[in-house]
């Protein structure tokens, strides 16, 4: 309607269709693409599949919980159990699926560009990421059974002496193939989103969860090398007669820990710049507005980076061997940044049209559960709270507040970008469904556990003996666990059900992002033609020319009001 | 698709919500003011030593953020969900700026952090002050149990899994506590002390007790330290301190003496080989 003052700025030239670049079909096209989309699929199918195993293992524990003295599972294989849920969920789920699923299908599309910058490397990562998961589930089926010592693997507790066997091995040997798997995605990220960028997407043009994406992949590359390095140093200690982390050869456990959050605590905020990417993309557009604030969540998202770089200890307090205040202030100060993001998705909201689509729901999911378990992760940062909370559920139920707002975050991407990616709808109504029953279990699920951790529960026990009085709070956190499960069986029924059912077209949340100016799914190389970029929303001022976004003290008399009263 | 223009109604909306917001906040304020050290637990024990009850006090004030900052933006979203709700298809104004209200949304935080690391560190700094003293117990956790020894003394009490030994200590005075590990990580972890910490190999870990009511309290292994993690109890047992001395005393009999020795061979090869660094939060 509007190409005339507008022309589409066109990226392919006439002398071949896009037709011509079809290369294999059906399982070989899988086996060998290197299309970001293609990959990105699979990306999404595998880590959905790693969420439904690590989802049915946490019902397993929720059901050993219910009763203090419970024999479902024998004490062995309840560690087994724990370690493979958080291994699985942190691993092979929450990770892959941000920067291996989403990631790979939409920043290409977000940014305009063809492709990954190096597609091959691209899928490289795919069969890494996918023979990893294979090889750390695989401990399942050796003679000692699979890893049992928590999926943060402290030392000596990791070491030959107490867990011998193979299934320990294999899960170090699993978590260094997904290690290289998201060090390649992170190159290949930070190379795209450089590199690739059409004409006019300038940095601040760039939606936010392409920018959260560069940052991630920033994040990938400083502190998944230091995770390797610690795993070979782990693996040298097992096999190698190496004394790194064990006290008789003159090496010191508590590096271990140093080693594995200087990995993990960035890793927090791997996994969850992503979700907020998500959101932030997605509020808006169900809003109707542009994200309020936009500058202001770039340099958040940049603050919580580097600001995650040095909060590792505080998962340490308890060693008696860190640096307190230092720790407490950097850890609480990313509440700063943090606070700013929930505010701008408020601001966002405020004034616009908010349409309660699932995705919208879920994003909103997301930022209650999330504020929740931020606000508990306040009273982690200061260590005297620490020192009686840590290892017990109180620290449980924060990271699942969080945790589990992220897979909100995900479900919401999947509803949004599933109509891009497939082609088709996912059903609204089952997906309102899904989400009240996982919002709903979540609370029901999370709030029990922060009881018990102030009871003294402390975490990764398999009975109470001592205090049979838990068994009430832990039937309602199990049954909240329960509700999720019927939430993600929702979905899969969703699944099913919205199979080529309903197409969607092009733009069927009329949103803002480059990806909503294809076809659906996008055709080979992405896109036929471009609409000029001039802002972070180069489709919604390609359809409301006339509604751009307003600069600050454009008319802007009622919000002014507004700060006054606040 | 044109701009609707703003509906006066629209205009005077968000000011009439954030007086009502206010509004709602002032009760919730005024009764936590009003009440002043009566502030709900929260659901934390108010602990049984002086330093945990610091921890309490700090815990509580915490709370009162959460629930105020919580509280408060939880209104603002529940506000926008229904006020803003979509009631046609019109594009809404399209503001996306406004500096000195992102300004403030960014000060004020940074205002509570400060507040909420200052009185971390004042609280801190109580809990992990080893004011001296005489009375020292050496604890070593092994999997999976706890050896109590009293150095100078005679008495030594071990027990594993759900044998749980007892811990005997005075009331009233400061307690040193140097935790040690024979083999993997432990958590020497009292939920009633508001207290926990991590027995490491190859370092002496030193704090204080300061338990003010007599009694005994439960305690478990707080760190994921093998097969029987879940069974890893123990207790302490204050005391008064007539009655702690009569405790040691007790082992100066023959029976006691070959009871303390019986316990050391049971756990001597559970001694750890390396050489344990000394450590302390706030020296000693």
């Amino acid at each position: 309607m509007t190409d005339l003052l507008d022309p589409p700025v066109v990226v392919h030239g006439d002398d071949h269709g896009h037709d011509e670049h079809h290369g294999p079909t059906g399982l070989v096209k899988w086996l060998t693409s290197t299309d970001h989309k293609v990959i990105g699929l699979s990306y999404t199918i595998t880590s959905v599949v790693m969420l439904v195993i690590g989802g049915a293992l946490a019902e397993v524990i929720r059901a050993q919980l219910i009763s203090p003295n419970n024999h479902l599972v024998s004490l062995a294989q309840y560690n087994e159990l724990f370690t493979m849920h958080g291994s699985i969920m942190i691993y092979l789920f929450a990770g892959p699926f941000a920067f291996g699923a989403l990631a790979n299908f939409v920043v290409p599309l977000q940014i305009g560009a063809p492709d990954m910058a190096f597609p091959r490397l691209n899928a490289l990562s795919y069969w890494l990421y996918l023979s990893g998961s294979i090889t750390m589930l695989l401990g399942v089926f050796t003679a000692g059974g699979a890893a049992n010592f928590g999926w943060v693997g402290y030392a000596p507790l990791s070491n030959a002496v107490n867990t011998p066997g193979a299934g320990a091995d294999l899960w170090i040997g699993g978590l260094l193939l997904t290690g290289f798997s998201a060090i390649f995605t992170g190159v290949n990220l930070t190379a795209t989103i450089f590199y690739l960028r059409a004409p006019g997407m300038t940095l601040f043009r760039m939606p936010i969860f392409t920018w959260n994406m560069l940052v991630v992949a920033i994040l990938i590359l400083l502190a998944f090398p230091v995770l390797t390095a610690g795993l070979i140093m782990l693996y040298a200690d097992r096999h190698f007669g190496t004394h790194i982390f064990t006290v008789s050869g003159g090496g010191v456990p508590v590096l271990w820990q140093n080693i594995f959050w200087f990995w993990g605590h960035p890793e927090v905020y791997i996994l969850a710049l992503p979700f907020f990417g998500m959101v932030s993309d997605i509020i808006p557009v169900f809003s109707r507005k542009p994200m309020f604030g936009y500058k202001g969540m770039v340099f958040a998202t940049l603050t919580i980076a580097a600001l995650s770089l040095g909060v590792w200890a505080h998962h340490m307090f308890t060693t008696g061997t860190v640096l307190l205040p230092f720790f407490s202030i950097m850890s609480l100060l990313i509440a700063v940044p943090t606070g700013i993001k929930i505010f701008n998705w408020i601001g966002t909201m405020w004034g616009g049209t908010v349409i309660y689509s699932t995705a919208m729901l879920m994003s909103i999911g997301f930022v209650i559960t999330f504020l929740i378990g931020g606000l508990t992760g306040i009273y982690l940062a200061s260590p005297p709270l620490d020192f009686f909370t840590h290892d017990t559920y109180f620290v449980v139920a924060h990271f699942h507040s969080v945790v589990v707002a992220l897979v909100m975050g995900g479900m919401a991407g999947l509803y949004y970008w599933g109509p891009k990616i497939t082609g088709y709808m996912l059903n609204e109504r089952l997906g309102r469904w899904q989400f009240w029953w996982l919002f709903i279990g979540t609370q029901l699920f999370t709030f029990p556990m922060y009881l018990l951790g102030l009871k003294g529960m402390p975490r990764r026990i398999a009975v109470y003996l001592h205090d049979p009085s838990w068994a009430n709070l832990n039937m309602w956190a199990s049954i909240g666990a329960f509700m999720i499960g019927v939430s993600t069986i929702i979905f899969v029924i969703n699944c099913v059900y919205s199979w080529k059912r309903v197409p969607a077209g092009d733009n069927p949340w009329d949103a803002n992002s480059l990806e909503w100016f294809t076809t659906s799914p996008p055709p080979h190389h992405n896109f036929y033609r471009l609409p000029k970029i001039r802002s972070e929303r180069p489709v919604w001022d390609y359809n409301h020319p006339e509604a751009r976004a307003l600069h600050h003290g454009e008319d802007h008399e009622e919000i002014h009001d507004m700060a006054k009263h606040v | 698709m044109e701009l609707t223009p703003q509906s006066p109604r629209d205009a005077a909306g968000p000011k009439r919500a954030l007086r009502r917001v206010r509004n709602l906040l002032a009760l919730p304020i005024a009764a936590i003011v009003l009440s002043g050290c009566t502030l709900p637990s929260f659901g934390a024990f108010k602990s049984d030593t002086k330093t945990g009850q610091s921890t309490y006090h700090l815990w509580q004030w915490f709370s009162v953020g959460a629930i105020v900052i919580g509280g408060f933006t939880l209104l603002l979203m529940a506000y926008v969900m229904i006020r803003y709700r979509r009631r046609s298809d019109s594009i809404p104004k399209q503001t996306q700026y406004h500096l000195p209200l992102e300004i403030t949304y960014t000060i004020i935080p940074i205002l509570i952090v400060i507040g909420l690391f200052v009185s971390t560190v004042v609280v801190e700094n109580k809990v992990t002050a080893n004011p001296p003293t005489n009375v020292k117990i050496d604890v070593n956790a092994f999997q999976w149990g706890w050896k109590f020894t009293y150095p100078g003394y005679n008495a030594v009490v071990v027990g594993q899994t759900t044998q749980a030994p007892t811990m005997e200590m005075p009331v009233n005075t400061n307690v040193h506590i140097s935790l040690t590990s024979s083999d993997v990580i432990h958590g020497f972890y009292v939920p009633k002390f508001n207290f926990s910490r991590y027995a490491l190999p190859g370092v002496d870990n030193i704090f204080t007790f300061d338990a003010i009511n007599t009694g005994t309290f439960f305690g478990q292994c707080s760190q994921l330290c093998g097969l029987y993690h879940s069974l890893m109890w123990f207790h302490v047992k204050v005391v008064t301190m007539s009655q702690y001395k009569a405790w040691l005393a007790s082992f100066n009999t023959p029976a006691g003496i070959a009871a303390a020795k019986a316990a050391n061979e049971a756990t001597n090869q559970q001694t750890s080989t390396g050489v344990a660094t000394k450590n302390a939060y706030g020296g000693s």
